[in-house]
C-alpha cells in the first residue's frame, strides 16, 4: 500500500488545488444571437484559462437590464460581469460602481476599438467597459422592388425622399407596405428610433436650463411626419411592432424599407433564416433638417461590478471577448458576415468582412454617431437616442405610450405631446433638475 | 334518446376542448418547423427538430428542469405541511375569528410584485438566499399558502361532519378517522388543490427571474432567455416552452386520473 | 342530508369529541401558518411603507431624505392614474365574469360522461400549465398579429380586412389573453367540487319532474357557491395585479389603455428604479386590493360561510 501513497497523494494534491483554484465567473448577458454565439465559443476560453468556469445568466434585455442593475446599485455581488450599454456606462461609473478596465495584453490594440464607442463607455477618461457590439441605425430597403419601380435610393437621402418611395412602393393588395417603422412603446423600443427622427427634425429634449422642450412645433412637425407616413404605407398593428416584429415582416418579404439597428443586416441576410437575403440595399439614415443625431449609437459592453467577487479573471474573459482573436474565432465558426459588428476598425479593414453588402454603410455609420452632439442646437445631455440621465427610463417609455396612442388613433398629436410636456417635466422636477 | 344527449355533449365539449387548446397546439407545432416558416400558416410542413437541438445545444435544460422540480414539489409539499393542519382546524372546529383569518390570509397577497421587489431583494441578499433554491422555496411557500388554506379549507367543507362522527362513534381512533375517512373523501380535491399550487409555483416569472442567477434559475428563467432578442425566435421558443411545459403536462396527466377516478361517495348515504 | 350545512359557525362541529382535544392543541394547528404570513406580511410590508415615504432611487443616490406624500402625489398627480384604477378594476371584473360563468357551464358540461372526456379534459385545461410570458407572446403574435397571425390568415380567406386587435382593441386582447388562461383555474375547481355533488339530491329532483334548467338554477349553483366564492376570491387577488401578459404585448398602451395599476407602478417607478415611487406604488395597489375586497366580501358573504 505504501508505494501508491506518493503518486496517489501527489494527484490528490493537484486534483485539490485545482479544484481551490478554480473560480466561477457569473457573467449576465443580453439574449442577443451574438452572445449565443460566445456563449457557445466560450470553451474556448475555458480550455485557455483551466482555473476559471464560467456561469451564464442569458435573458432578454429589459429583464436583463433590471437584474443587472438592482445588482450593481446594490452592489450584492451576484456577478461578476454584466453586459451594459452606452446608456447605463457613465451612469454606473459616475457612481463609482464599476471597475476601471486597466490590464490589456500587448496584443489588444485599444485604439483599434471606435473612438465614439470608447468615448461613450469612459468616464473621466478611465474606460469602465469594454464593447462586445455596436451599433448604429441604417435605412434597409428592398432592392429588387425599387428596381421594378425604376426608383434610386440617393447617398444620403431625407425623410421626404422616404415618403415619397414609400407611397410609389405600397400596394396594400398585394400585401406589401412601402416603409415599416418601430412603433411598440419603450424607451428602448419606438423612441429609440423616434429619438433619431426626432433629432434630425431639429427637436431637443430640454433646453439648457432642464425645461421639456417637447410641446413645441419642432416635434409636431416631426411626430406628425411619423403618423402620416405610417397610415398611408405602414403595416396594421404597427402601434404594437418592436424590432423583432419588423425583423418578420422584413423577412417574409412585407415590407419595402425598414430603418432600425445596423446589426439587421447581418439577419436580413442569413438565407436560413431570410426570404430576402441578397436583395437588400443599405444606406444611411435619412436626414432632414441637420444630420445631428439622426442615426444612434449603441454598444453593448462587458463591465465589472466593484462588488464583482473573481474581478481578474472577469476582466480576462472581457479582454478576450472583445480581442481580434475572438472576431477571428468567429469568423473561423459562422462566417464573417456573422462576427460581433461594430467595435474595432480592423474588422471592417478586413476584404472578407467587406464582402457583406451592409459593412460599408455600418461603418459610416458608426464612425459618424456622435452622442455628444446630438442635436441641432446645444443640450443638457448626451445620448443619441436616449438622454443620458436614470429618470430617461421611465418618461422616455411614457413618452414613447403617449406617442404610440397617437399612433394608433387614440389621441391627436397635440394631446400626446402635451401630455407628454406634462409627465416629463412632471419627472424631472421630482428628480431634482436643474441641478 | 340518451345516446342522442350524450353524443351531442361529446360534440359541444370536443369543440370547446379544441378550441381553447389550439393555440398550444399551434405553439406545439411550430417547434417543430424552422424559423423562416415559423410564422406561416401552414398546416403541412417538413418537420425539423432543428430548434430542439439548437434549444440543448445552448441551454442546461437539465439543470432548469431539476431546479424547478425542487422549487414547485419542494415549496408545495411545505405549503402543504403548514395548510393541511390549518385548514382542518378551521373547517372542522371554526371559531367566530375564522373567517377573519381566511380572508387576512388571502390579503397578504394583494401587494404586487414590483412594489416590493427592492424590500425582498435586500432581505433575500442579507440573509444569503439570492440565487439559492432554499430561498425560492421559501418565498413560493408564502406566496402560494393563503391558496393553499382556502382551497383546502374549501374542500374539507364539503366533506360533511357527519361521517366522521359517524366513525367516531363506531370507535375509529383520531388516526383512523384521518387516514381511513377523511382522507379518500377529500383526495380529489387536495389533488387539484397540489397541481393548481405546483403550477403557480412552476410559472412564476417576476421572483424567480429576480432572485437567481446562475444556480438556482428556474425554467422562467431558461425561457427568458429565449423570449424576445433581437432577431427570430419563433421556433425556438416554441420549442422552449414545449419543453418547459412537458414535465408539468406529464405530471397533470397522472394527477388527472386521480381526479377523475370514480369517487366513493356512495359513503355519503 | 342537509342537516349538518346549517349549523351556526360558532358551534364546533367536532362534536363531543372536541372536549376530548385540548384546545390549545387545536389553536396549534394553525398556528405555523399564521405565524408564517404575519411575517410574510409585516416585514415587507413595514419596508415598503417607510420606502415610500423617502427618497430613494437606486440609481440616482443624490435624491434622499423624507419626501413626505411626494410620491404618493407623484403617481396620483399622473394623467394615467384614474385611467389605470379603471383599467385594473374593468380587466379583473371581466375575467371574473367571462371565467366564472363559461368555466361553470363547463364543468356542468363534463361532469357527464362522454367519449374521450379525459383527454378532452386535459386540452381545457392545458391553458394553465403555459407560463403567461409564453401565453401573451403566443396569442400576440401567432394569433392575432395583423399581418401575419392566424386570425388575419382567416380574415384575409373570407375577404374581411385585418383586425389590429393590439391597436384598436387593446384592453378587449388582454381581456381575452387572460381569460383563456384562467378558465382552467375556474373549471378545475367547479368541476371538483361537482364532484361531491349528492347524486341522489339530482335524481330526486329529476324525479320530481325538474328540467334541465332548474336542475341547474336550483340545484348545480347553490351546490357551487362555495367553491365559486373561493373563485372569485382567489382570481381577484391574481388579477388585480396583473402584469406580464401587458408587459409583454402592448407595454401599457396605445397611449395608457392598457395600463393597470400594477403596472403603472412598474413603469413609473421599477423602470427608472426609483423605489420611492414604486413602493408607494404598491400601498396605493393594495389600498386598492383591501376597497375591491371590501366589496367582494360583501357581497359573497352568503358564499364564504363555512359548512
Amino acid at each position: 500500500m505504501k508505494r501508491f501513497a506518493s503518486p496517489l497523494f501527489a494527484v490528490l494534491i493537484t486534483g485539490v488545488s485545482v479544484l481551490a483554484q478554480q473560480k466561477t465567473v457569473t457573467i449576465a448577458t443580453v439574449n442577443n444571437p451574438d452572445m449565443i454565439e460566445l456563449k457557445k465559443l466560450s470553451p474556448k476560453f475555458e480550455e485557455k484559462n483551466p482555473d476559471i468556469k464560467l456561469n451564464w445568466v442569458i435573458t432578454e434585455e429589459n429583464t436583463i437590464r433590471q437584474r443587472i442593475t438592482t445588482d450593481v446599485s446594490t452592489g450584492s455581488g451576484q456577478f461578476d460581469i454584466v453586459q451594459i450599454g452606452l446608456y447605463e456606462t457613465p451612469i454606473f461609473a459616475k457612481r463609482g460602481w464599476l471597475r476601471p478596465m486597466e490590464n490589456f495584453p500587448a496584443d489588444y490594440d485599444l485604439e483599434d476599438l471606435f473612438k465614439s464607442l470608447r468615448d461613450g463607455l469612459s468616464y473621466q477618461g478611465k474606460l469602465y467597459a469594454l464593447p462586445f457590439y455596436g451599433e448604429s441605425s441604417m435605412l434597409m430597403y428592398r432592392k429588387d422592388l425599387f428596381d421594378e419601380k425604376g426608383l434610386k435610393m440617393p447617398d444620403q437621402p431625407k425623410y421626404e425622399d422616404i415618403k415619397k418611395f414609400a407611397d410609389a412602393l405600397t400596394d396594400k393588395a398585394k400585401g406589401v407596405y412601402g416603409i415599416t417603422l418601430r412603433g411598440k412603446p419603450g424607451w428602448g423600443e419606438n423612441m429609440a428610433f423616434l429619438g433619431t427622427l426626432l433629432n434630425t427634425f431639429g427637436c431637443t429634449w430640454f433646453d439648457m436650463k432642464w425645461t421639456p422642450t417637447i410641446d413645441t412645433p419642432e416635434w409636431k412637425k416631426a411626430i406628425t411626419f411619423y403618423i402620416d407616413l405610417m397610415k398611408a404605407d405602414g403595416p396594421p398593428g404597427a402601434s404594437a411592432n418592436g424590432f423583432n416584429e419588423n425583423l418578420t415582416l422584413m423577412t417574409s418579404g412585407k415590407a419595402a424599407m425598414w430603418i432600425d439597428a445596423t446589426v439587421a443586416g447581418g439577419m436580413l441576410e442569413n438565407a436560413k433564416e431570410s426570404q430576402v437575403a441578397g436583395k437588400m440595399g443599405y444606406a444611411p439614415s435619412p436626414i432632414e433638417a441637420t444630420p445631428n443625431g439622426s442615426h444612434w449609437l449603441w454598444s453593448w459592453a462587458f463591465a465589472i461590478p466593484k462588488a464583482a467577487k473573481q474581478a481578474e479573471a472577469a476582466e480576462k474573459f472581457a479582454v478576450w471577448a472583445t480581442s481580434k482573436d475572438y472576431i477571428k474565432l468567429v469568423a473561423d465558426d459562422i462566417g464573417w458576415a456573422g462576427v460581433p459588428p461594430g467595435t474595432r476598425k480592423s474588422t471592417y479593414d478586413n476584404p472578407e468582412y467587406q464582402k457583406a453588402p451592409f459593412a460599408a454603410p455600418t461603418l459610416q455609420a458608426m464612425q459618424t454617431a456622435d452622442p455628444t452632439n446630438p442635436a441641432i442646437k446645444p443640450v443638457p445631455y448626451t445620448g443619441i437616442q436616449f438622454v443620458g440621465i436614470p429618470e430617461f427610463q421611465s418618461f422616455g417609455t411614457v413618452v414613447g405610450q403617449n406617442i404610440s396612442g397617437a399612433l394608433a388613433g387614440k389621441s391627436s398629436v397635440d394631446q400626446a405631446l402635451k401630455d407628454s410636456q406634462a409627465a416629463v417635466a412632471r419627472a424631472v422636477k421630482q428628480a431634482g433638475y436643474p441641478k | 334518446m340518451k345516446k342522442y344527449g350524450t353524443l351531442i355533449f361529446g360534440i359541444v365539449g370536443w369543440v370547446i376542448a379544441l378550441v381553447i387548446f389550439f393555440p398550444i397546439f399551434w405553439m406545439a407545432i411550430t417547434a417543430f418547423k424552422t424559423e423562416q416558416g415559423a410564422y406561416s400558416p401552414d398546416l403541412i410542413f417538413v418537420p425539423t427538430l432543428e430548434s430542439f437541438k439548437d434549444v440543448f445545444a445552448r441551454s442546461n435544460y437539465l439543470l432548469f428542469v431539476m431546479n424547478s422540480i425542487y422549487v414547485s414539489v419542494g415549496s408545495t409539499f411545505v405549503c402543504f405541511l403548514f395548510a393541511i393542519p390549518a385548514a382542518y382546524k378551521m373547517s372542522f372546529f371554526p371559531t367566530p375569528k375564522t373567517q377573519g383569518r381566511l380572508l387576512w390570509m388571502l390579503s397578504t397577497k394583494m401587494m404586487p410584485a414590483v412594489g416590493v421587489l427592492v424590500p425582498i431583494y435586500l432581505l433575500f441578499r442579507s440573509f444569503g438566499l439570492l440565487d439559492n433554491l432554499i430561498g425560492l422555496i421559501v418565498i413560493y411557500t408564502l406566496m402560494n399558502l393563503p391558496i393553499a388554506v382556502w382551497m383546502s379549507y374549501t374542500y374539507f367543507c364539503e366533506i360533511p361532519a357527519a361521517i366522521l362522527e359517524a366513525g367516531r362513534i363506531d370507535g375509529a381512533t383520531l388516526w383512523e378517522e384521518l387516514w381511513y375517512l377523511l382522507r379518500p373523501m377529500c383526495l380529489p380535491g387536495l389533488s387539484s388543490t397540489g397541481l393548481i399550487l405546483i403550477i403557480f409555483a412552476w410559472n412564476e416569472a417576476f421572483w424567480s427571474i429576480n432572485l437567481t442567477s446562475a444556480n438556482a434559475a428556474p425554467l422562467t428563467a431558461f425561457i427568458a432567455s429565449y423570449s424576445s432578442p433581437e432577431g427570430l425566435f419563433w421556433a425556438k421558443l416554441s420549442a422552449a416552452s414545449l419543453l418547459a411545459v412537458a414535465p408539468i403536462m406529464v405530471l397533470g396527466w397522472l394527477t388527472q386520473k386521480q381526479l377523475v377516478q370514480g369517487l366513493t361517495f356512495g359513503a355519503v348515504k | 342530508m342537509s342537516a349538518v350545512t346549517q349549523e351556526p359557525v360558532a358551534a364546533p362541529v367536532g362534536g363531543p369529541a372536541s372536549a376530548e382535544k385540548p384546545n390549545i392543541l387545536l389553536a396549534l394547528l394553525e398556528t405555523p401558518s399564521i405565524i408564517a404570513l404575519l411575517l410574510w406580511m409585516i416585514v415587507p410590508l413595514a419596508m415598503t411603507i417607510y420606502f415610500s415615504f423617502i427618497r430613494y432611487s437606486l440609481l440616482n443616490p443624490d435624491i434622499s431624505g423624507f419626501a413626505g406624500i411626494e410620491n404618493y402625489q407623484f403617481l396620483t398627480e399622473d394623467e394615467s392614474f384614474w385611467p389605470a384604477i379603471i383599467n385594473t378594476v374593468l380587466l379583473m371584473g371581466a375575467v371574473l365574469i367571462i371565467t366564472i360563468v363559461f368555466g361553470t357551464l363547463l364543468a356542468v358540461l363534463y361532469d357527464r360522461e362522454f367519449f374521450g372526456k379525459n383527454v378532452a379534459t386535459l386540452l381545457v385545461i392545458a391553458p394553465f400549465f403555459v407560463m403567461p410570458t409564453v401565453s401573451a407572446l403566443i396569442w400576440k403574435n401567432y394569433i392575432m398579429h395583423p399581418v401575419y397571425g392566424l386570425i388575419a390568415f382567416v380574415l384575409h380567406k373570407l375577404g374581411l380586412p385585418a383586425v389590429d386587435w393590439f391597436g384598436d382593441y387593446p384592453l378587449i386582447s388582454i381581456i381575452i389573453i387572460v381569460s383563456w388562461e384562467w378558465l382552467p383555474f375556474a373549471f378545475l375547481i367547479l368541476f371538483t367540487s361537482l364532484k361531491s355533488l349528492d347524486q341522489e339530491q339530482k335524481e330526486a329532483a329529476s324525479i320530481d319532474g325538474a328540467n334541465a334548467f332548474q336542475l341547474f338554477f336550483y340545484i348545480i349553483v347553490p351546490h357551487l357557491q362555495r367553491a365559486i366564492g373561493v373563485v372569485v376570491m382567489i382570481e381577484t387577488i391574481f388579477l388585480l395585479s396583473i402584469f406580464a401578459e401587458i408587459y409583454t404585448t402592448t407595454s401599457g398602451g396605445p397611449g395608457h389603455a392598457t395600463t393597470n395599476l400594477a403596472f403603472l407602478v412598474y413603469s413609473l417607478g421599477i423602470q427608472q428604479f426609483n423605489v420611492g415611487i414604486a413602493s408607494a406604488g404598491g400601498i396605493l395597489a393594495v389600498i386598492l386590493a383591501n376597497i375591491v375586497a371590501y366589496f367582494l366580501v360583501k357581497m359573497l358573504a352568503q358564499n364564504l360561510k363555512g359548512r
